[in-house]
């Protein structure tokens, strides 16, 4: 038992930043990434004893996304796969924002909009270009904690660039022509 | 390449994704088609402006405390491994367990070795990667198209192809008769080391048998490792060492092997 603590602290509590970042991605609001990452803490420490010893971060990350898909399937159900319409989203300017008036005064205009459009995709496609572009975690092993094949991972990342660039691009029109 | 192959891989490009081969081809094509070099750039331009604008989300005052806290009173559901907490518990039972499946193989002294070796061998983390590396190796082979740089179902044309490419020889046996035609052959990095990769289908699915010179020399018994949803067994003969790759089942996979290992 103090083994088992004393490794857990030593592999896993580095990695809780990139834990709650993922969460707070996934969730888009604080109060539900708590919630989620309090209930990954606890599967984490209870089920530690499986843990490979390959890689403590992807696991851990494994660990929240898993709790964070078990809170939209019990509480935003309708979040879960979405498929990709592109009609259906629209800029993420006129969607709400989940951001307090401060943190929304202190950055810039250009990390907003990105902010909001990556919030404006559909989680599953969300998830891979989070992990992807702020983990740096590669295809394999996206693909392993998804538990989706390669291909997949391949195509969302790659729709999920598409319909950014589309987003960005139709605001740069827009800010040329007003 | 056409354009169109080449945006399909645009990404897994950008990415450091593709294999080098792979990575040449769309390399060649960026060069003559501005329009895909477009594609490239605007792609790198996007990827640059993610890294530095998105917010990384910084947990709030507390909130690390309170989940600390949370884990106050609660127990491992699993035991903790005794001693070194990076040993793979689970998949070192469940591995044991098909060590003795094994052992009742007709090669009963072979199987012998197997039943001590196998949980000693799984246990040592140099292991891991080689296993890591041929699974890798095999999904970049599908991803990419590249399957075969000589296609044939001819065993002897595929064995000379590899003389000059590789100084060392392996031997090619197409069974097709058991099921599992050869369809050509690739050259392959594994281990920092060239590889030899035959190709064999079974049904829609793909086996690719990677073979390079061991360094550990001698012979290695069976072992087996299993990663999203890949199977790939692995053993050394005479000096080479075999890794058998592919996401058909595993019956199937351990046939293929015993055939291989003839």
């Amino acid at each position: 038992m103090p083994d088992h603590v004393a490794s857990f602290e030593q592999l896993v509590l580095p990695h809780l930043q990139a834990g709650y970042n993922l969460a707070r991605w996934l969730l888009r609001n604080d109060a539900d990434a708590e919630d989620v990452m309090q209930e990954a803490m606890v599967r984490a420490f209870r089920y530690f004893g499986s843990f490979s010893g390959l890689n403590p971060r992807a696991w851990l990350l494994a660990v929240v996304r898993n709790s964070a898909y078990t809170f939209l399937r019990q509480n935003r159900v309708r979040e879960l796969g979405t498929e990709f319409d592109e009609t259906e989203h629209q800029d993420p300017a006129a969607e709400q924002t989940s951001e307090t008036p401060e943190v929304l005064l202190l950055r810039s205009a250009q990390q907003r909009f990105l902010n909001q459009a990556v919030e404006a995709l559909p989680v599953e496609f969300r998830e891979v270009f989070v992990l992807r572009e702020m983990e740096g975690l590669s295809y394999k092993e996206i693909a392993d904690l998804a538990n989706v094949p390669i291909g997949t991972v391949m195509s969302r990342l790659s729709r999920a660039r598409r319909r950014l660039q589309a987003v960005i691009g139709r605001r740069e029109q827009a800010g040329s022509t007003s | 390449m056409i354009c169109r192959e080449t945006q399909r891989l645009l990404d897994a490009y950008v990415d450091n994704e593709l294999d080098v081969r792979g990575a040449i081809e769309v390399e060649e094509h960026l060069e003559r088609c501005p329009s895909c070099a477009a594609e490239e750039k605007g792609l790198r331009e996007l990827q640059m402006s993610v890294r530095t604008n998105l917010t990384r989300y910084a947990m709030p005052k507390g909130v690390e405390a309170r989940l600390l806290a949370s884990l106050r009173g609660v127990e491992p559901a699993v035991p903790p491994a005794s001693g070194h907490p990076a040993v793979p518990i689970q998949s070192a039972r469940r591995f044991r367990s098909r060590a003795w499946t094994w052992a009742l193989a007709p090669a009963a002294a072979a199987a012998a070795v197997l039943v001590v070796a196998v949980p000693r061998i799984w246990t040592q983390s140099a292991e891991a990667p080689v296993a890591d590396a041929v699974v890798a190796a095999h999904v970049r082979s599908l991803l990419a198209n590249h399957l075969t740089d000589v296609a044939s179902s001819d065993q002897h044309t595929v064995k000379p192809w590899f003389q000059g490419k590789l100084d060392y020889s392996v031997s090619v046996t197409d069974w097709a008769a058991e099921g599992f035609p050869l369809v050509g052959g690739r050259l392959d990095y594994v281990e920092n080391t060239r590889a030899a990769s035959l190709v064999y289908k079974r049904a829609q699915h793909t086996i690719n048998l990677f073979i390079w010179p061991s360094k550990r020399g001698g012979d290695e018994p069976l072992r087996r490792a299993s990663e999203q949803g890949y199977n790939a067994y692995g053993w050394a003969k005479d000096g080479m060492q075999y890794w058998a790759v592919s996401d058909v089942n595993e019956a199937e996979l351990q046939k293929f092997v015993e055939l291989a290992r003839r």
